[in-house]
């Protein structure tokens, strides 16, 4: 079982208390009216398919019910770390493996 | 069959390694609210609870805007947060769930049947929402063998059955 890092419970905690919510920093456009069929396509359905580090977005659900950020390598399955939502993305060359 | 019929009995279960009893209804009160919790803290008469996990006076913080609140005067707590100028929300949510008190010295073993949490790292006189084997519960932990879960009522049934089974299973162990 993965074990997760809550940012806001501060504790590493076991799978099965969090939700997978897809990948992370997809930002709505702020003026909608202004985006063509093909920026509407690329903002609803077209998502990375990263083979390793890879941002994405996860729920306590059974815990403190917050949605927060976290950075998985998609090969290894390790957390390199979360952090809360609305924060910049973390510089992956900062990141170490095994870290969070 | 549902939780106010399943439980006719307030004792589940009560063995050598743990017993499994209902505790007595109480008031639970839902509170969420953000910003300066200054003026809520005086009208409820004591500072809330900041960290998740935390627990002041039966009220424990579940999430970093949300706690819980388990009293027995739910109205006089309405009443005096009524008049708060910080918008929150304070909801009786008394009907939603029940508890069971899980006591003995295999109680922290028991909860391993359903809970994957290091249930020896948490921590006495603290409270937090987890899962029970695919149920949203909220566990206490009052002393080191005395535990507390917090069940919607439609799940008590099941969660209620998994105990028992676990209970006598620990008993036979030790038999």
């Amino acid at each position: 079982m993965l074990l997760i890092h809550c940012p806001h419970c501060e504790e590493t905690l076991p799978e099965a208390e969090f939700a997978y919510a897809g990948q992370a920093h997809i930002v709505r456009p702020a003026d909608p009216m202004s985006q063509t069929d093909e920026q509407w396509e690329e903002f609803l359905f077209i998502r990375e398919n990263a083979k390793g580090a890879h941002y994405e977005r996860w729920r306590h659900l059974h815990g403190c019910g917050r949605f927060f950020n976290a950075v998985r390598d998609t090969v290894s399955d390790r957390f390199l770390t979360t952090y809360p939502s609305g924060t910049p993305r973390p510089d992956l060359s900062t990141l170490t493996e095994g870290k969070a | 069959m549902n939780a106010l019929t399943s439980f006719p009995t307030e004792t589940l279960v009560s063995n050598a390694a743990v017993s499994v009893t209902k505790v007595p209804h109480r008031a639970r009160l839902s509170l969420r609210a953000r910003g300066d919790l200054g003026p809520l803290e005086r009208a409820l008469g004591y500072s809330l609870p900041r960290k998740i996990g935390g627990v002041t006076l039966g009220t424990a913080c579940l999430g970093p805007d949300e706690w819980i609140i388990m009293t027995d005067d739910a109205a006089a707590i309405m009443a005096a947060c009524a008049s708060v100028d910080l918008p929150h929300s304070l909801v009786d949510v008394s009907g939603r769930e029940i508890s069971f008190e899980i006591e003995g010295d295999r109680a922290g073993e028991l909860l391993t049947l359903g809970c994957p949490r290091d249930i020896d790292a948490i921590a006495d006189g603290t409270a937090r929402r987890t899962v029970f084997d695919g149920v949203t519960v909220t566990l206490w932990r009052d002393t080191s063998e005395r535990f507390r879960i917090d069940v919607w009522n439609s799940f008590a049934p099941h969660v209620a059955h998994l105990l028992e089974i676990g209970a006598r299973e620990l008993a036979a162990e030790m038999a």
